[in-house]
């Protein structure tokens, strides 16, 4: 059954791979086949289970969006069929290559990650007053079987819709 | 701690590991004072579902007493005997508040694998593998419980330790799959599955009123118990010809409501059970999905049917020719505990929901392993191991 983990662990790292190269389609309506080299800001896009005026109350973004300053663009939106609010978040600054752009998600160092962590950690104190955090200290142990999934663990918590 | 940990693919030990801590102001630590074995653990233990790691804590379903809360638990104080759902759901976003709890944006801290695999992301399950959260087992002394207040329910004094226990995860999963597939006074039901979901959503069936429930399995003990204690009637799929029993006993139309609570790791007596088998370990395909084509293929037209069983991946030869011009609704979920779990805690209290005939096996902690062969193996009759970590 060992090789069959091994296949599956594999399965995990070519989520991370393609994570990593592929980047969030979800939500890139500019991107098209052929303009694949550059291109521009994405939307990344949340829905608050809150209206417009408990998602930014005087005006004011919850601290994770907010901490990314005058680099994004936000535009906040009523959801349809009374689902809260739509935040929609986008860097102000202009095309990024898709090749540095992996480079730097493989570091961490990706400004739409950031922008994602955002919105996922926003979302929850919107709606809970607190972000999630994971089991602490952790029961596992780092082995080479579990490499790529700690790999990919890491990753989902950089980004991801939610 | 000393707890039950998953060491690689069938392989298990209880060991020490650290205790867990309060991580969030809407956390509690329990107490576990009983924590059962379920069918779905069996995928995890097997590695059919590749995104556990060396060390993660089993369990899913669990009773026991608080023994710490964070500042923004309100619901609940040191000292109470609580039944905890498996499901990690925050209670305020919008699947919280449409009632479909294992559907929560918030529960799940690592949303990216989910959302990879399967298009979105669903909650947090505890000791259920990285992809749902990572969030340790309750197959141990002491566990963390997010978002206490929503998952957290007081067990009324009239309610035993054992009978309690099943209000954790089996009870209200084979509830919701006996609502949720529409089950009303009249139908005939078929459960596919005789462990401790499919007899709770047997159970649901004949207390929605139906008819007619009939249990499916290969199992003569477990058929035995789901007629003993349920009321139930059985068909042995090794010894009778199902389709053939379930048109005879449905007046010629097929059962209204179709329940699969078996799963990725499913049986039969055909030569299908091999097809599947070898792609299945080939990597072909990732479930067995056995007992949901049978369920298709014998539900009336019109009809109804709920996937119960835990599913990972893809699977093949799925009927859906039968599923389109039968005009089939086909439904499946994770369970929706909290919407679920008073009503049961009060119905347990009154004596019309009577789970703990499926505790076969009660053990320490240290004899986890072996109760987990137990269960695996079905050996001695075993329907569901419970461990009592601490009395």
């Amino acid at each position: 059954m060992r090789w069959l983990i091994g296949g599956a662990v594999v399965v995990a790292g070519g989520v991370v791979a393609r994570r990593l190269l592929g980047g969030t389609d979800q939500g890139d309506g500019h991107r098209q086949r052929g303009q694949a080299r550059r291109r521009g800001p994405q939307w990344h896009v949340a829905t608050v289970n809150r209206p417009a005026g408990d998602v930014a109350p005087g005006g004011q973004l919850p601290e994770p969006l907010a901490g990314l300053g005058d680099a994004v663009e936000v535009q906040l939106r009523p959801a349809p069929g009374d689902q809260g609010t739509e935040i929609a978040v986008r860097l102000r600054d202009g095309s990024r290559l898709p090749v540095a752009a992996a480079a730097r998600r493989a570091t961490g160092r990706d400004p739409e990650q950031a922008i994602r962590a955002a919105l996922r950690e926003s979302k929850q104190l919107i709606e809970t007053s607190e972000v999630l955090h994971p089991d602490y200290p952790p029961t596992t142990e780092p082995t080479p079987m579990n490499k790529p999934l700690r790999m990919a663990t890491q990753q989902g918590r950089r980004e991801g819709r939610l | 701690m000393k707890a039950l940990v998953w060491e690689g693919a069938n392989e298990l030990a209880v060991r020490q590991v650290p205790d867990p801590q309060l991580r969030n102001e809407q956390d509690a630590i329990v107490r576990v004072r009983r924590t059962v074995t379920c069918g779905s653990d069996l995928h995890l233990l097997g590695g059919y579902i590749p995104f556990m790691e060396r060390g993660d804590v089993l369990g899913h379903e669990f009773l026991g007493e608080i023994v710490e809360v964070g500042p923004q638990v309100r619901n609940h104080k040191v000292g109470d005997r609580v039944v905890v759902c498996s499901f990690v759901s925050c209670g305020k976003c919008w699947y919280c508040q449409q009632q479909q709890f294992s559907l929560c944006d918030n529960g799940n801290t690592n949303p990216m694998i989910t959302e990879n695999v399967w298009g979105a992301a669903p909650g947090g399950c505890y000791g259920y593998s990285h992809a749902l959260g990572g969030f340790a087992g309750s197959h141990a002394e002491y566990i963390r419980v997010p978002y206490a207040d929503q998952g957290a329910f007081t067990v009324p004094d009239e309610v035993s330790d054992e009978r309690a226990l099943f209000a954790s995860d089996a009870a209200p999963t084979g509830w919701m799959g006996a609502d949720l597939a529409g089950v009303k006074p009249g139908d005939v039901v078929a459960v596919w599955g005789a462990g401790g979901v499919g007899q709770m959503a047997a159970r649901a069936a004949v207390l929605l009123g139906a008819d007619r429930v009939i249990v499916i399995d290969r199992l003569d003990n477990r058929l035995q118990m789901a007629q003993t204690h349920l009321g139930v009637e059985t068909l042995n799929y090794e010894q009778q010809d199902v389709s053939g029993e379930l048109l005879e006993r449905s007046g010629g139309r097929g059962p209204d409501v179709c329940i699969e609570a078996v799963g990725m790791e499913s049986h039969s007596s055909g030569p299908q059970f091999w097809y599947d088998q070898v792609k299945q370990q080939l990597r072909i395909e990732s479930d067995r999905p056995i007992a949901a084509r049978e369920a298709i293929y014998n539900c009336r037209k019109g009809g109804s049917v709920f996937i119960l069983g835990v599913f990972a991946g893809l699977v093949d030869k799925f009927p859906l020719g039968a599923v389109m011009n039968k005009g089939l609704t086909l439904r499946g979920a994770q369970q929706h505990g909290q919407r679920y779990i008073p009503m049961l805690l009060e119905r347990m209290a009154r004596g019309e929901l009577v789970p703990e005939h499926l505790a076969t096996h009660t053990m320490t902690l240290d004899e986890a392993p072996r109760g987990y062969e137990m269960f695996k193996q079905k050996l001695d009759g075993c329907v569901r191991a419970v461990f009592q970590p601490t009395s």
